[in-house]
């Protein structure tokens, strides 16, 4: 994998970034920089705008204040959400195909291998109706195997796998920020690896923001 | 973007392939609408032959708004709307693909079984060409049209009454032109005009819809 930027250039910053929502304030004056290999471990109770965070950072959430920032134009991202973008309807290689293909390509046998990676050989030509939700899962994780991308956002991507199958994926994670890449993840289970850096978004709640929403809001 | 048109046209029908009944759906509701018409109404061949045209249209239109919910909600209940966005090409693009295999799916066998329909109801068979013509530039502005309201309503639920109500509106004019164009042409009278209009609808729909859906889409 090779990289544009050089390796202490950030991948990704977020400058006075804050989200509200339902008039209630999650987070403020978020800054970070997330720069090559780096594995930030996004943390939070149900409701502190986890999801939300990733979604703004991957651009399919607004955001109304603050700013998003990719300094270098050609760094290509990957969401990996809740709902896994999987059609029950095809096959695991089916699937695998069309994602990977809105922005790449990719030959069967590259897709199989993939497959394998994630513990689905044998799998890869049925239905994804017929997959257990933590194999469906795993589907949806081999397209990181597929896309050269410099920066994995995942929104709780352990949910649903054994014991066996979180250890890979740290072994996966690990190995794609020693290879250069970063990782923004959330979840509850905790990280064994060195590079984890962790982002509490509890400390990004201040009762005064810099930029006030809603200094006069009559509307709610 | 071409590739990534095509692989969503794919994709889409590869799944219409997988549960054919979603195609069959819109056609055997407007065969079943036409069908029942003269049961209804007189079986009588001069009344059913000045009628045939706007029932016609209007089952098209009806069997179009069946299947116009569904264009982009499995796509966001299963977060493969979320990835589609996200690949780094302009929303309209995945409209525009989107729509194609909605009219193909629902628009085209229509289209192909309306002289059959035709027949059924007396229409005088020198305004089956006309019917067909008015069909091929009508329906896929249905479809074009009817993509701001699917984009809008993704995402609500029960949201079919809402997307009704939000697209009947612009649907009027093109019922209006496509009917009267066939009951001109059962009378014997030019249709250049009434196709001019719906030819002008369809490039007007073509243009602005893809953009306005795909920024609905994005909201």
């Amino acid at each position: 994998m090779s990289f544009t930027s050089s390796a202490t250039s950030d991948l990704l910053c977020t400058s006075d970034l804050t989200c509200e929502r339902d008039s209630r304030v999650l987070y403020n004056d978020l800054n970070i920089a997330v720069k090559s290999g780096e594995l930030w471990h996004v943390k939070g109770r149900n409701g502190a705008g986890k999801t939300t965070l990733l979604r703004q950072l991957a651009g399919l959430h607004p955001v109304e204040l603050g700013k998003v920032l990719y300094p270098n134009k050609s760094i290509k991202v990957i969401y990996i959400g809740h709902k896994l973008g999987l059609k029950e309807q095809l096959t695991a290689d089916e699937n695998l195909s069309w994602l990977v293909g809105l922005d790449g390509s990719s030959t069967q046998e590259q897709r199989y291998a993939a497959l394998e990676r994630v513990g689905l050989r044998g799998y890869e030509e049925n239905t994804v109706a017929q997959l257990s939700a933590g194999q469906k899962r795993r589907v949806a994780l081999a397209r990181l195997h597929l896309c050269k991308v410099d920066i994995w956002l995942l929104d709780e991507p352990f949910t649903s796998l054994d014991q066996q199958g979180i250890v890979d994926e740290q072994d996966w994670l690990n190995q794609h920020t020693l290879t250069g890449g970063a990782v923004l993840m959330t979840s509850h289970q905790e990280i064994n690896l060195p590079q984890v850096k962790i982002l509490d978004l509890g400390e990004y709640v201040s009762r005064s923001p810099k930029h006030p929403l809603h200094e006069a809001s009559p509307l709610t | 973007m071409i590739r990534f048109m095509l692989a969503i046209i794919r994709r889409d029908l590869l799944l219409v392939a997988r549960q054919p009944a979603e195609m069959i759906n819109p056609l055997v509701f407007f065969v079943l609408v036409i069908a029942l018409f003269p049961l209804g109404i007189s079986p009588e061949a001069s009344l059913l032959s000045q009628t045939a045209a706007g029932v016609i249209w209007v089952a098209a239109m009806l069997a179009t708004l069946l299947s116009l919910e569904l264009l982009f909600k499995l796509d966001h209940d299963d977060g493969s709307l979320e990835q589609l966005l996200l690949a780094p090409y302009p929303s309209w693009s995945l409209v525009l693909a989107k729509v194609f295999v909605h009219w193909l799916v629902s628009g085209l066998p229509l289209i192909l079984i309306s002289p059959l329909i035709a027949t059924m109801l007396f229409l005088p068979s020198h305004a089956v060409p006309a019917l067909m013509l008015s069909l091929l530039i009508g329906t896929p502005t249905l479809s074009l049209l009817g993509a701001i309201g699917a984009a809008l309503v993704t995402g609500v639920r029960g949201g079919g009454m809402l997307l009704t109500l939000l697209i009947l509106p612009l649907y009027v004019p093109v019922i209006i032109f496509g009917a009267s164009s066939v009951a001109a042409a059962a009378q014997g009278m030019p249709i250049d005009g009434y196709m001019a209009l719906l030819a002008a609808m369809f490039v007007f729909a073509l243009m602005i819809t893809p953009w306005a859906a795909g920024s609905a889409l994005k909201l």
